[in-house]
């Protein structure tokens, strides 16, 4: 067999790689939006005064830093059946990913909040703000910049992490590139256009948030 | 532990002081910073703390702004306890509830400035107004802006804090005090960040507070000669107590102490 | 079935496991440096074309799945004469993977050795071979080393994908014998379990032990 790229058979496959990228795209995008919030909360967790929540938390979120993406797939998808809990691959998929990031997002938020100077915290102190009106109008605003280039990387990082579902039955890009290559016994042409489609978005995306980046800070006023 | 009966619930008669601190001791592990300090500080007094770093005076400000606590002692702010309150008719440590209250009375202005980056100088001043005292956005507006035309700043109201100088920083710093209405006002270190050519913007600003409005003032400065010169009293600290305190031509003009002696030739020579 | 009896009764093929996740791990790791290094270099260069293809390779490795990278490896790369077997598709794709994102660290790391330390050596008419090896590098080492590990944690983690092209690693074991017996919890937890202690108790500290080493060195401890 010798390398011979096939452009017809090319541009008969690419609608149904479209296709597949739309879902990845929503995949990434959901686990995501669940990564962010979760993160926060994880992040807020570790900053109160109860030790032992700190040290759960702290300790879980290690763990799932510490552990490979796919083999907590596997186990959110497996073990769920195993006590008779029955959850669809996307279920399964969206909740590892989640968590999995969420551990990630909770460190960049963390950083973000560590990098708020103590003085900020003591004049909120001295014009008697409550906490909450602390966090959420002085010390968040100003976490928020320095967290974007992570933030931003990690979106990229879950676009780029979305095969990994494929091996559980998501029919996201990787799954449907599979399913062409068994079904035609030719591999060149679709996981090459994989491999374009995933530069196509994550080049741009990662340029996108290196402006946006400058323009929140300049929206916001910081340096 | 302390026995707290020996501290009055509350100072009463005509004549009390606006700040007191009664055996306030201060401790970090094994390190004494404040040792069974008594300091009453009067209605309208200026009062100016100078020594050497490392002997509490820093510490004395920011307990009273209660950022940080007390091992023993209580400090009073308008006859009430601050650090303490009420509870079945004895004194008991207070609850965050009765701090947030009682802070109220006091504002701060730090070394630092620490002006809120994302916000512009109207918009800090603002703040704690709408906030925490729950004013129209329309009254802080105009409070915030009859402020910072005080301390001469108006022309800078919508500017962000990274487009103002060190002493215009500080002096938006001050209105945004100011715009609580505090009893009791605190300077901490307010012009050792600033180039000396701009110091004397920001001293001018208190200069004239102190002159033209009767507010309770407690502050920590290197600025000796500000300080002789707007001060009803200064106290000299050393290790963590009151060396010696006196009006300021006496403490500057004829220092009894020995300790007082050398601190303040070590700190003309400096010039 | 109990965690412990599982154990019991399965460790042998966990720790067969285990021992090809780390033989995978080590060859990727020897891998993942040597191109960091030229990479990183070859991205410092004055010369456009080997500036070009070093930031060609950093882009694709980084901007693609390591998913796709493996696939394309075992699968595509024999079409062009080029056939690995599993195991060495496996740790290359690792390598090359890692790799990438570890010659931006060590780019990163050269650039922050103050530039009086090259002028020095200069000075000291150092051909510019010894002046980056016996000079620039060690310094450039110290302080790449703290996310250098991160890195590694993340090779270790990305090691695991191999299994999906029937390496018998950690991660293949596991799948194996949830297949058998369905005892998913049991199986996958620990796997993960292993795969922490891995991380934090072997490879953190190790890395930690190797910084220490370093700064001694350049007297910086």
């Amino acid at each position: 067999m010798g390398f011979h790229w096939k452009w017809d058979f090319t541009w008969e496959i690419l609608p149904r790689l479209l296709e597949a990228t739309l879902n990845t795209l929503i995949a990434a995008g959901a686990g995501y939006a669940i990564a962010i919030v979760l993160g926060l909360v994880l992040a807020l967790a570790q900053r109160t005064p109860y030790r032992a929540l700190t040290f759960v938390v702290r300790e879980f979120v290690e763990f799932i830093r510490s552990t490979p993406l796919i083999l907590q797939i596997f186990f959110v998808f497996y073990v769920g059946p195993q006590f008779g809990v029955r959850m669809s691959p996307w279920t399964s998929g969206m909740i590892a990913i989640g968590l999995h990031y969420s551990a990630y997002l909770s460190e960049v938020y963390r950083g973000g909040l560590n990098s708020v100077g103590k003085g900020q915290w003591e004049a909120c102190t001295a014009l008697n703000m409550s906490t909450r009106q602390a966090y959420t109008r002085i010390i968040i605003p100003q976490a928020v910049p320095p967290a974007l280039a992570g933030m931003g990387n990690y979106l990229v990082g879950i676009f780029k992490d979305t095969p990994m579902l494929s091996v559980i039955g998501v029919a996201e890009l990787m799954h449907t590139a599979n399913a062409i290559g068994s079904e035609s016994y030719r591999f060149l042409e679709p996981y090459t256009l994989v491999g374009v489609i995933f530069l196509a978005i994550s080049l741009p995306a990662a340029g996108f948030i290196r402006v946006f980046e400058t323009y929140v800070r300049r929206k916001l006023g910081l340096k | 532990m302390e026995d707290m009966s020996q501290y009055p619930l509350e100072l009463t008669g005509d004549d009390i002081p606006m700040v007191r601190f009664m055996n306030v001791t201060k401790r970090y592990g094994k390190l004494t910073v404040l040792d069974r300090l008594n300091l009453d500080v009067a209605t309208g007094e200026m009062v100016t703390v100078i020594g050497p770093s490392g002997s509490g005076k820093t510490t004395v400000l920011r307990m009273l702004m209660t950022l940080e606590t007390i091992n023993e002692g209580v400090i009073y702010v308008d006859g009430k306890p601050l650090t303490h309150m009420e509870k079945n008719g004895a004194l008991v440590p207070a609850s965050p509830k009765h701090l947030r209250m009682m802070r109220s009375q006091i504002g701060m202005c730090f070394q630092h400035f620490n002006l809120f980056p994302h916000m512009t100088a109207l918009e800090n001043c603002m703040e704690g107004p709408v906030q925490v005292l729950g004013m129209s956005k329309q009254e802080a507006r105009k409070r915030s802006e009859d402020l910072l035309d005080l301390v001469g700043m108006i022309e800078k109201k919508d500017q962000h804090p990274s487009r103002l100088s060190g002493g215009q920083q500080q002096r938006v710093a001050i209105a945004r005090a100011l715009a609580m209405r505090p009893k009791v006002m605190l300077f901490d270190e307010v012009t050792s960040a600033l180039d000396p050519e701009v110091i004397g913007e920001v001293t001018n600003v208190i200069r004239d507070l102190v002159n033209k409005h009767n507010l309770t003032m407690l502050m920590v400065t290197h600025q000796m000669g500000f300080a002789k010169d707007i001060s009803d009293r200064i106290c000299f600290f050393f290790d963590g107590s009151i060396e010696e305190q006196g009006a300021p031509d006496a403490l500057f003009g004829n220092p009894q102490r020995e300790r007082t002696q050398q601190f303040l030739s070590a700190v003309k020579e400096a010039g | 079935m109990s965690l412990w009896e599982f154990i019991a009764t399965y460790w042998p093929d966990f720790l067969k496991g285990t021992g090809i996740t780390a033989a995978q791990f080590i060859l990727a790791t020897m891998l993942a440096i040597g191109i960091a290094l030229v990479a990183g270099l070859m991205k410092l260069s004055h010369n456009a074309v080997i500036r070009g293809v070093s930031v060609t390779y950093i882009e694709i490795f980084r901007g693609t799945s390591l998913l796709v990278q493996l696939y394309w490896i075992f699968f595509v790369l024999p079409l062009f004469g080029v056939t690995l077997d599993k195991f060495t598709a496996g740790f290359v794709a690792v390598g090359m993977n890692l790799g990438a994102y570890g010659a931006e660290l060590v780019r990163g790391g050269i650039q922050s050795v103050p530039k009086g330390q090259w002028e020095a050596a200069y000075a000291l008419s150092m051909s510019p071979a010894k002046r980056m090896w016996r000079i620039i590098l060690p310094q450039a080492l110290v302080n790449m080393l703290p996310p250098w590990g991160n890195l590694l944690i993340e090779l270790l983690k990305n090691t695991a994908l191999v299994s999906l092209i029937s390496v018998t690693d950690l991660m293949f074991v596991a799948k194996q014998i949830n297949g058998s017996t369905f005892l998913s919890a049991q199986a996958f937890g620990l796997a993960l379990i292993v795969y922490y202690v891995f991380a934090r108790f072997i490879v953190t500290p190790f890395m930690r032990w190797l910084e220490g080493v370093m700064r001694r060195k350049l007297g910086r401890a």
